[in-house]
């Protein structure tokens, strides 16, 4: 039996050993199969109370969590940003201490503010999952990239994986880097440098200024959405020619000196990151991605929850 | 009444006389009456204070006190309570209050509290700018007649250059230093710590140096100018050294001051998202706090001011973007100077104490900072060797927010006298 | 400290000779021959189900094989940490209709069986479900009893049976360690 455990949280990939990352990814493999029965629900988290607590728009991800949690047979509630009274003009601390109250088992939180699933994690003793928080991490969204990448290419160690777009903003960037530097993949990063952040190089992540260089260099593709907000905030001109100068196209693509593999964590702009032909493509495997997210959100939920090591001792078949 | 005190048996540091020596003190009806080896007690109280320093108490030229508006935080009562317990008995609050402190009522409200409170000497700054809006000037002449002894948007930078422009030539009516917080709202904007490879890794906006540095050298300029005296509220970057320094050497009228935890923390602090260590300026790099170490050495920043920004508990206990930036500063300024910039050998006791006392002064034109005789008895006795741990709850301050909770600092307060009388005595609440 | 004794239950080819036996009863228990499908539960009733199924292969009877991770259904998840790395579940096809024999190598508690036995009707509804053991233990917490069982030993709750296939420790034996907690 693997000694290796997730702990009490999963804030992100930054503080994770390759170990563990390992056995989050190996872990979500059997729970692949799960969501190919007929019924597609096992017994593991019955009687177990999961909130969802979204205090930023999110659609994909949260689906994604709550198939994870009721395929695992767990109680949720969603809590929402938009009109909940939990969440509005209510610090962190108290929607904390609220939850705690109601005697919550673990709680999945997305939050515009980088550091807050920390900070709760640290004020309650329920389990905290980051679902993504401001331009910090995360995680889930990384380790199911790293899924994908793993069942098409067979390793992560020695791949060389480029992540494009706005990095700067991007926490699914971050959590990708964290985990693929983990595995010994080559990890490089390629768009407008108003739109990467600072010291990157410091960590032995390469930058690519032009796409044409990075498609040259790489084995994985992942190509980040594109906020349509930057543009107005100055980062961009337009995106128009964003698309012009950095969008992957089939165009660029035809040039790649080897098989590339194409990653976006969604969703989608057509037509200005991402091309219509590259994202329907053979090259793709953004849906992947998707099926993947449950599985690998399933394994994270059923390696969290309870686990008393203390009481190990007393497990007997 | 004529009640005298001998502080007897202490080393007396008082660098604008050049006493550095085993002396007593003489106090008479609250002025220095004598400073010399083995006086005679004459009648006098005598309070024994052999193996301790006596300074002139220090001065703070950098201070928020909260009042009126975020009584929660901090009052002008309690902020003085905090400035006694920290050697201090001169302190000069912000305007940043609510409402602004920009008008001679408003000057005369917190001149009123601290007289009431009747600890340490409370000189207010008022704002440069009607309600800090950077728009129209306030009435400084009428300020200044309430008590005001500079003026200062601090909190917020002064944006337009023509409107620093004016008040640079405006105050030379009252011989009074404009002082500014220098950060240009357009690159900082939306950022809550330094801009590097921690804020890159924690995914927080980043406050690039630039920012401070751009402003230094435009409101140099504008000195060299006008002929005005600016004030550089602390000074955080290398690059704004670099400025001050060649500004210094052309003899432009600039002076700069320096916090103590820019002089000891760097911005890998504000791994964890430990509020605590969210501070504007922010906390820099390790080449930043040696420029600014050397510079406080080699006179380039003239002061060390606390920045002492209290704030409630609640506030700090956010998310890191979500809470408000500064920490508390009075109770731990003398303690962390002495353990790093005395007793690394960086700087003389003696000028430190200069630093935090005589030149504060003369930076800002006003009384104390000496132990001249005749002057009044503002006067600190602390212990330099003596170790102590930060315990926060043992503040006097309202709010507890330091990082800084748990060190060991060297250097003790042990009695604050203003104007002759104890305000505060270590042990004695 | 605890006395470890170690004593030998079944050797390699006495393993052999009971899963013959095993299989000519499961052979015998299904009466009218029915789709059979033998469902090792991971890990060691995994190999030991395959071996069966050979043996009644060599017989010209028809056998479908599966795999059975039983970790989601555990009742102990709760107390078991770090949690234990799951394995292969692979059912072949509909369940409803056929003759399903559980395999597993060493029955005890009845806790796993219960969890296969949700897990198993989760998967559909086979007309029969069996049970089949390498070895049992006694020790039941749960009214649950094999329909065809290797071998029996009697041992307290100090004792463990350990039982090791090639297929998966590279060798076979069934061994028997006493005192093995105090």
């Amino acid at each position: 039996m693997s000694a290796v455990s997730l702990g009490k949280d999963l804030i992100g990939l930054e503080h994770l050993t390759p170990e563990q990352i390992q056995l989050v990814l190996d872990t979500a493999e059997p729970f692949k199969e799960v969501s190919e029965r007929q019924i597609k629900k096992v017994p593991t988290l019955r009687g177990k109370t999961i909130v969802n607590l979204f205090y930023e728009a999110s659609t994909r991800t949260r689906i994604s969590f709550e198939f994870a949690e009721k395929r695992l047979s767990a109680d949720t509630v969603n809590i929402a940003a938009s009109g909940s009274s939990i969440v509005k003009g209510e610090n962190l601390v108290d929607t904390a201490r609220n939850l705690e109250a109601m005697r919550i088992d673990m709680v999945v939180i997305r939050h515009p503010s980088s550091g807050a699933p920390g900070f709760l994690a640290d004020r309650i003793p329920s389990n905290v999952v980051n679902g993504g928080d401001g331009k910090h991490e995360h995680p889930t969204q990384a380790l199911l990239d790293i899924l994908t990448i793993r069942d098409n290419l067979k390793t992560i160690s020695g791949l060389k994986v480029c992540i494009c777009g706005d990095v700067l903003h991007s926490r699914v960037a971050r959590s990708n880097i964290w985990g693929l530097l983990a595995l010994g993949a080559e990890v490089g990063v390629c768009g407008p440098k108003s739109l990467m952040p600072y010291g990157l190089e410091e960590l032995g992540v390469r930058f690519f200024p032009r796409p044409e260089e990075a498609i040259e260099w790489a084995d994985v593709l992942n190509i980040l959405r594109l906020q349509l907000e930057r543009m107005n905030a100055g980062f961009i001109p337009s995106l128009r020619e964003y698309n012009r100068v950095f969008g992957i196209t089939n165009a660029r693509l035809e040039r790649a000196p080897k098989d590339i593999l194409v990653l976006h964590p969604g969703p989608m702009n057509r037509g200005v990151e991402i091309d219509s032909d590259v994202a329907d493509g053979p090259h793709s495997v953004i849906l992947d991605q998707v099926t993947n997210g449950i599985a690998v959100r399933m394994a994270v939920l059923y390696l969290l929850a309870g686990g008393k090591p203390d009481l190990a001792e007393g497990a007997k078949g | 009444m004529n009640k005298k005190v001998l502080l007897k048996g202490g080393h007396v540091i008082d660098p604008a006389n050049n006493i550095d020596g085993d002396q007593d003190v003489l106090i008479s009806n609250g002025v220095v009456q004598a400073v010399g080896p083995g006086l005679d007690a004459d009648g006098a109280e005598v309070i024994d204070v052999t193996g301790k320093v006596v300074a002139p108490g220090l001065i703070d030229i950098h201070v928020h006190f909260r009042e009126p508006g975020f009584e929660e935080s901090e009052t002008v009562a309690t902020g003085a309570m905090a400035a006694v317990a920290g050697g201090f008995t001169t302190v000069c609050p912000m305007p940043n209050t609510d409402p602004v402190t920009d008008n001679q009522a408003a000057v005369g409200f917190i001149v009123k509290q601290a007289r009431d409170a009747g600890l340490a000497r409370v000189l207010p700054i008022a704002a440069i700018s009607l309600g800090q809006k950077g728009e129209k000037l306030t009435e400084f002449g009428e300020v200044i007649g309430a008590g005001a002894v500079a003026v200062s948007d601090d909190g917020k930078p002064v944006v337009s250059s023509h409107l620093m422009r004016t008040a640079l030539e405006y105050a030379q009516t009252f011989d009074i230093p404009v002082v500014n917080h220098c950060e240009d709202p357009t690159l900082a904007e939306g950022g809550s710590m330094h801009e590097g490879l921690v804020s890159s890794r924690l995914g927080l906006k980043g406050i690039p140096s630039a920012a401070e540095s751009i402003m230094v050298a435009r409101d140099v300029l504008l000195a060299e100018l006008t002929g005005g005296h600016i004030h550089l509220c602390h000074m955080s970057t290398k690059e704004s050294i670099d400025i001050i320094r060649q500004a210094k050497a052309r003899g432009v009228n600039v002076t700069a001051e320096v916090t103590p935890h820019h002089l000891v923390l760097q911005d890998a602090k504000c791994e964890g998202y430990d509020t605590n260590s969210k501070m504007n300026p922010p906390l820099r790099t390790d080449v930043d706090v040696q420029a600014c170490v050397d510079a406080l050495v080699d006179g380039t920043i003239d002061v060390v001011a606390t920045d002492h920004a209290p704030h409630h508990y609640e506030l700090k206990e956010r998310e890191f973007e979500n809470a408000p930036f500064g920490i508390v500063g009075l109770e731990t300024a003398l303690g962390l100077c002495i353990s790093q910039l005395v007793d690394t050998k960086l700087l003389t006791l003696s000028d430190l104490i200069s630093k935090m006392s005589h030149l504060p002064a003369k930076v800002f034109g006003i009384p104390g900072g000496d132990l001249a005789v005749g002057n009044p008895a503002d006067v600190v006795v602390f212990d330099a060797n003596e170790k102590w741990e930060v315990d926060p709850d043992s503040f006097r301050s309202k709010s507890k927010n330091t990082p800084f909770a748990g060190w060991e600092l060297k250097g003790r307060v042990h009695r604050t006298m203003v104007a002759g009388r104890t305000v505060f005595e270590l042990g004695v609440s | 400290m605890s006395q470890t004794h170690n004593e030998t239950v079944l050797s390699g080819p006495e393993i052999q000779q009971k899963i013959d036996e095993m299989a000519a009863a499961v052979y015998t228990l299904a009466g009218e021959p029915k789709e059979l499908v033998l469902v090792g539960i991971q890990r060691r009733g995994v190999p030991l189900a395959e071996r069966l199924s050979n043996v009644l292969k060599e017989k010209g009877v028809a056998v479908e094989l599966g795999a059975l991770d039983i970790t989601l259904y555990r009742d102990d998840l709760e107390t078991v940490g770090p949690r234990p790395v799951i394995g292969e579940t692979r059912i072949p096809g509909e369940l409803a209709g056929k003759y399903v024999v559980i395999v597993d190598d060493v029955l005890y508690t009845g806790r796993t069986i219960r969890a296969a036995l949700d897990e198993l009707t989760d998967f559909g509804r086979p007309d029969k479900i069996a049970l089949c053991v390498l070895v049992d233990r006694g020790g039941r917490e749960l009214p649950i009893q094999a329909d065809v069982t290797g071998a029996t030993v009697s041992v307290d709750v100090n004792s463990r049976v350990d039982v090791f296939l090639d297929e998966i420790d590279g060798k076979d034996a069934v061994e028997l360690s006493r005192g093995w907690r105090e």
